[in-house]
């Protein structure tokens, strides 16, 4: 970090932009150091403005960078990156962050955009013995669905209270572990998403008996 | 039309909009002195402006104060206000008179995003940023306004998350245009954001206060995630690489949590963490909010951490626990006064 406070960013390009559904993004620039899966990056699209963290999604061995996005309609960067074509100039950190998976046997909690953290988890290989819990407003806002099944099987479980979809909890993901019966208490649980969430799940968990040590979270903010 | 309200405008602002008016320049002077030095609360009081200048103002532009809706008071002489801000939004201010001192805690957001363990802000979720006015507002429509010695930016919300308008208000507080207030009343404090706490420290001259709440990176994580992000040793060495100078102040909050984070080892790694910083450390009494599997540490305790602390040589107090008949740590209020937030969340 320099004396005005800016988290050094080093100029890149893009090399691939999908919408994966209406409004949620995914970009790839390419990788230029390791990282651990849980990590993030600042990204700005001028050296000189400040820049916004987005967790990385995608795993540690692959060549390229992603992230995950959705479109803030008030936001500061957002509408712009997904304005981007494939060549344009990127600024980006290095990976930073100590939300870090382990291999143990861990229980992660998402919801929206904060599911990328998994997906870096994931693709680097440590999705070995954990469940995903995974909430929903729409089958489309299940990002990476399909990769996290594969992987995870009968541990990946998409709570909704909107879609009625054989295989999905019909009901917030909040209302699936405060129905859980034998939630276990000795493993990690780790959530990602806005505070809201974070701040709901966590007051869930230690309700239930959950002890706070056994608690990381992060939030978008 | 909904008019901007003229309240809490920095003068570089003011100057702009009187411009874009087509009025001169010197206006924004005359304004800001009847808005922050003379206080009125409309255009007609502003008597060395021509009545066509005023009506031109008024036509574009509001001076929107907000009256607080409640006030609690404490036996102690605390009181507790809530403003509102939007509808069924509301920001707390508590006013904590003590001897010849009498501060104002503000709040800088409505709710907070940072989802700290021990908070009832972060129960309430964030609904928004308050702009400069409504920042300003808490403290001039203090009905105690004239023996306010100090302000707090300890409030709702974190104001590095919110810096711009904390900024500006600031500026405003501090500004020959403004109330001329000396920063070394001012004191902002922050979980630690740090590009924006090096913004800050560049570009106020306020004194700073640093949420610390334990020493050790695994266990801070636990109380506040923002550690996963702005890690504590890069926090403490910017800290430490900043001239604070012979006046500016920084300060860390400590609020004691029984068996977490009261313990010897935490005095030695604090002893070891802060060594190169001249600093105080503030330890505050935790008053448990609804649902929490936190205790504060009893009297006895904390007397012990802080001889601990000052046997290594950092000068420490214990911030005297005020209005806890009136839940004066903020976001109770606020919180049981929020009308149920409408559930469109993710999950």
């Amino acid at each position: 970090m320099n004396k005005t406070g800016k988290i050094p960013l080093f100029k890149t390009s893009l090399t691939h932009i999908q919408e994966i559904t209406s409004e949620v993004f995914v970009l790839s620039f390419p990788r230029t150091e390791d990282f651990r899966p849980g990590q993030m990056l600042a990204i700005a699209l001028n050296a000189d403005e400040a820049p916004r963290l987005y967790s990385i999604a995608s795993g540690n061995t692959e060549k390229e960078y992603r992230i995950l996005f959705n479109i803030q309609s008030d936001g500061f960067l957002t509408p712009r990156l997904a304005d981007l074509k494939v060549g344009d100039t990127l600024f980006v950190s290095r990976p930073f962050g100590s939300f870090f998976g382990t291999a143990d046997a861990d229980c992660w909690i998402a919801a929206g955009t904060g599911i990328a953290p998994f997906i870096s988890m994931m693709e680097s290989g440590i999705a070995d013995n954990k469940i995903l819990i995974h909430g929903g407003r729409a089958l489309e806002s299940f990002y990476f669905s399909d990769q996290f099944k594969a992987v995870l099987k009968d541990n990946y479980i998409q709570c909704s209270s909107l879609v009625k979809e054989e295989g999905i909890y019909p009901g917030r993901l909040t209302e699936y572990l405060k129905n859980m019966e034998n939630l276990a208490l000795d493993i990690n649980y780790y959530i990602c998403g806005s505070s809201q969430l974070v701040v709901d799940v966590r007051d869930l968990l230690i309700e239930k008996g959950v002890p706070f040590n056994n608690i990381i979270a992060e939030i978008y903010f | 039309m909904i008019k901007e309200n003229l309240f809490g405008k920095t003068l570089s602002e003011l100057q702009e909009i009187v411009v874009n008016l087509g009025l001169k320049k010197f206006v924004a002077k005359q304004l800001a002195d009847w808005l922050y030095k003379k206080r009125v609360r409309s255009f007609e009081e502003m008597r060395n402006l021509s009545k066509a200048v005023r009506e031109k103002l008024a036509e574009n532009y509001e001076i929107n104060y907000i009256a607080s809706t409640s006030v609690q008071e404490s036996v102690d002489g605390t009181k507790k206000y809530l403003f509102p801000v939007k509808p069924h939004q509301f920001i707390e201010a508590a006013y904590i008179p003590e001897g010849d001192r009498a501060t104002l805690c503000v709040s800088s957001q409505v709710g907070c995003k940072m989802g700290c363990l021990f908070c009832m802000t972060g129960k309430q979720g964030f609904q928004g940023n308050l702009s400069s006015g409504e920042i300003l507002n808490q403290i001039f429509n203090l009905p105690e306004f004239d023996k306010l010695t100090n302000v707090v930016y300890m409030g709702m919300g974190e104001p590095f998350d919110n810096l711009d308008e904390v900024l500006k208000s600031i500026e405003i507080l501090t500004s020959d245009y403004g109330l001329a207030w000396s920063p070394k009343r001012i004191t902002v404090s922050t979980i630690g954001i740090i590009p924006a706490m090096k913004r800050f420290l560049n570009e106020s001259k306020a004194n700073l206060a640093v949420s610390l709440h334990s020493p050790f990176e695994d266990e801070r994580k636990k109380l506040m995630p923002i550690e996963s992000v702005y890690h504590l040793p890069k926090l403490l060495d910017e800290i430490r690489g900043f001239d604070f100078g012979g006046q500016r102040r920084v300060s860390f909050e400590y609020i004691m949590f029984k068996g977490e984070n009261d313990q010897h080892r935490h005095i030695n790694e604090l002893a070891r963490i802060l060594n190169g910083i001249k600093c105080r450390i503030n330890l505050i009494r935790f008053h448990p909010i609804p649902g929490t599997p936190l205790e504060s540490s009893s009297n006895e305790e904390i007397l012990r951490f802080q001889s601990g602390l000052k046997r290594k040589g950092i000068v420490t107090t214990i911030r005297a626990s005020r209005g806890e008949d009136i839940f004066a740590a903020c976001g109770l209020l606020s919180t049981k006064e929020l009308v149920k937030r409408q559930k469109n969340e993710d999950y």
